[in-house]
């Protein structure tokens, strides 16, 4: 019996939630980050589900430049962080809010 | 239960035998043969030329103490090994030993994982290896041994690029990532060190660099950092990072073996046509081969000072970035233009 | 056999995954990440995308990820103090918006495809390098080429942005603007 595809949705879109819920309650810029690679990743996870549904390579391919994108997004958000701390001495986004109303 | 599933099992137990064969008598070889080079007898008391030497080496990491460091992460510290083990010891899934057989009017490959990614699978699992020594450093509470880890892995991952790049560069006339039609493709031409002798130097180079051999073994190397990242670890951890250390090393070379040196092939003589014996006449030729190799291996270990961290860095991507580079390009017109 | 595989790579995916957003130690949380990401590799070879999940393990974990690990360790980040109660109705706005977009993905999923339809077997021409190289190169090609310039364009920037500021063009920092002192240096970095 092979497994529905619906099911790995579901997982993503589980995964997805979670991810959610840790960017938007953690501290920790870096791991604030995580949380988003992981919706990232629950992206991917759903367009290669359905690209096996909807028997279209398409998916597959768009997960290659998701990919690529979540790199150069990595590099550039975590070299931010790096200018951030010598600045500041602290990635607890909490303490980060001069730009705050 | 396949025929191809009998197989693959049969290829796993093979390799793993060579493996854990290896390991043992490099760590003499090592001694031993750097002794020849350097003019001194090595050790010679335990069985004749020394060759159990590694017998007492085993007894001597199983009963010494095992250390944890006061303020060190536990769960960290105990998985680091573990983590340096399993790269090294799945990476070999993909590389033939011998002629595909025909057997009960189907082709069995000679691999333990006979999939499309091939070389890919390959690859991705020796990028896991970065983590065991990132989180060994870490984990050990050590100043020296995080500088270590951090100079290892930045090291790692810098030489990764060249040699994918030189992988890349002898998969692109083949048009696959299977190891065994890179095989069989310089069966039919001409054995890849020919056409593609600056690849297989960009290749070697970053083999050495990948394995933390000298001379790019600063991250380990004993006057410069202790013992870099692996300093805290004490008895059967830290043979367990040396038999990953071997291991990888094996592997790569028989990688680069069956990429630029026709791996099981023996020219002049058809294995395909001899059957089941073919592959044992082939996975012996690939042994020669590797054998040939790791004595590479130790001989520039005895030979060469080792790189400085900037000269390192510097040759990763100044030096080997570029040559790899100019090499797929020069690949890559040979065989539009059909040379290839 | 499926079902197998991907219960034990599922299970471990949001195991990890739920490790990731709730341990309070960045090394610990970023390790968890890598396993997460493993697993949907594992996973991404199940739904017979095996080039991707392949590429997935070498570049996100082997690579992205390692990159993490070095910003947490050359930051030395300690660990997040637990969190006291200020924030409390706010973590449960944030689990409630969690379970609110879960609901609703999961919902839409199992509507739009029936909760047991089962895709077609998988061929040879759908999972096979070539035809996955095919389209890749041939109908994808321009977005390929734009993708490897957006690499570029990354590089040059996280390089522009994590470089030292040569000591002439730094900016005061809120310290040295405070205590009304130029170039204060408490930790030696600019060569006498």
């Amino acid at each position: 019996m092979s497994v529905p595809v619906a099911w790995y949705l579901v997982l993503a879109a589980a995964m997805f939630a979670v991810g959610t819920a840790g960017a938007l309650t953690r501290r920790n810029g870096i791991t604030i980050f995580l949380s988003i690679e992981l919706m990232l990743n629950s992206a991917n996870l759903t367009l290669v589900a359905y690209s096996r549904l909807l028997e279209d390579r398409t998916g597959q391919i768009v997960v290659l430049f998701v990919l690529a994108v979540a790199a150069a997004e990595a590099a550039v958000g975590l070299a931010l962080f790096i200018a951030l701390y010598r600045h500041r001495r602290t990635i607890d986004l909490d303490r980060v809010n001069l730009l705050r109303w | 239960m396949t025929p191809q599933t009998v197989a693959s099992l049969a290829n796993l137990g093979a390799f793993l035998g060579i493996l854990l064969t290896v390991v043992p008598l490099m760590v003499w070889f090592e001694r031993r043969g750097g002794a020849l080079m350097q003019d001194r007898p090595g050790p010679n008391r335990l069985g004749p030329f020394g060759l159990l030497q590694p017998l007492a080496d085993v007894f001597k990491f199983i009963f010494k103490e095992d250390v944890l460091p006061k303020e060190a992460d536990r769960a960290l510290y105990l998985m680091a090994p573990v983590l340096a083990v399993l790269p090294a010891f799945s990476t070999f899934v993909v590389i033939p030993l011998g002629p595909t057989i025909e057997w009960g009017g189907e082709e069995l490959r000679m691999m333990v994982a006979p999939v499309e990614t091939g070389v890919l699978l390959l690859l991705a699992l020796a990028s896991l290896g970065v983590y065991s020594l990132v989180i060994a450093g870490y984990a050990s509470n050590n100043k020296y041994s995080l500088l270590g880890s951090i100079r290892a892995s930045a090291q790692m991952i810098s030489y990764e690029l060249a040699l994918t790049l030189a992988v890349v560069a002898v998969l692109l006339p083949v048009e696959s990532f299977r190891l065994d039609l890179v095989v069989e493709a310089q069966i039919a031409g001409i054995w890849n060190i020919v056409p593609q002798a600056l690849g297989f130097l960009v290749f070697l180079v970053a083999a050495f660099a990948e394995t933390n051999r000298l001379p790019f073994d600063l991250p380990e190397a004993e006057s410069e950092l202790v013992a870099g990242y692996h300093t805290e670890y004490s008895a059967m951890r830290f043979a367990s990072f040396f038999m990953a250390e071997y291991a990888s090393m094996t592997v790569l070379s028989a990688l680069g073996a069956t990429l630029y040196f026709g791996g099981w092939h023996l020219p002049g003589v058809d294995l395909a046509a001899l059957g089941i014996w073919g592959v044992v006449l082939g996975a012996g030729v690939l042994v020669a081969k590797i054998a040939v190799f790791l004595f590479l291996f130790v001989w520039v270990r005895w030979s060469f000072p080792r790189f400085r961290y900037d000269q390192l860095m510097a040759i990763g991507w100044k030096g080997l970035l570029p040559l790899a580079i100019l090499n797929l390009l020069w690949v890559a017109g040979a065989s539009l233009a059909g040379w290839l | 056999m499926e079902l197998l595989v991907f219960a034990i790579f599922a299970g471990l995916a949001l195991a990890s995954a739920l490790t990731v957003v709730l341990h309070r130690d960045p090394v610990k949380s970023t390790l968890s990440l890598v396993v997460t990401l493993f697993s949907t590799g594992v996973l991404f070879v199940l739904l017979g995308a095996p080039f991707v999940g392949v590429l997935q393990v070498l570049v996100y974990t082997g690579a992205i990820v390692v990159l993490f690990l070095f910003v947490v360790m050359l930051l030395n980040l300690q660990r997040e103090a637990r969190r006291s109660e200020p924030g409390g109705s706010f973590q449960k706005v944030a689990a409630g918006a969690g379970a609110l977009a879960f609901a609703a993905f999961a919902g839409i999923a199992v509507w739009r495809t029936s909760a047991d339809a089962e895709a077609a077997e998988l061929t040879e021409a759908f999972v096979g390098l070539r035809g996955f190289s095919e389209e890749l190169f041939e109908r994808f090609l321009l977005p390929f080429e734009i993708i490897g310039l957006l690499l570029l364009v990354a590089v040059i920037a996280a390089y522009v942005v994590a470089r030292r500021p040569e000591p002439e063009r730094r900016l005061p920092t809120p310290l040295e603007k405070a205590t009304g002192e130029a170039r204060i240096d408490p930790v030696g970095e600019e060569a006498p």
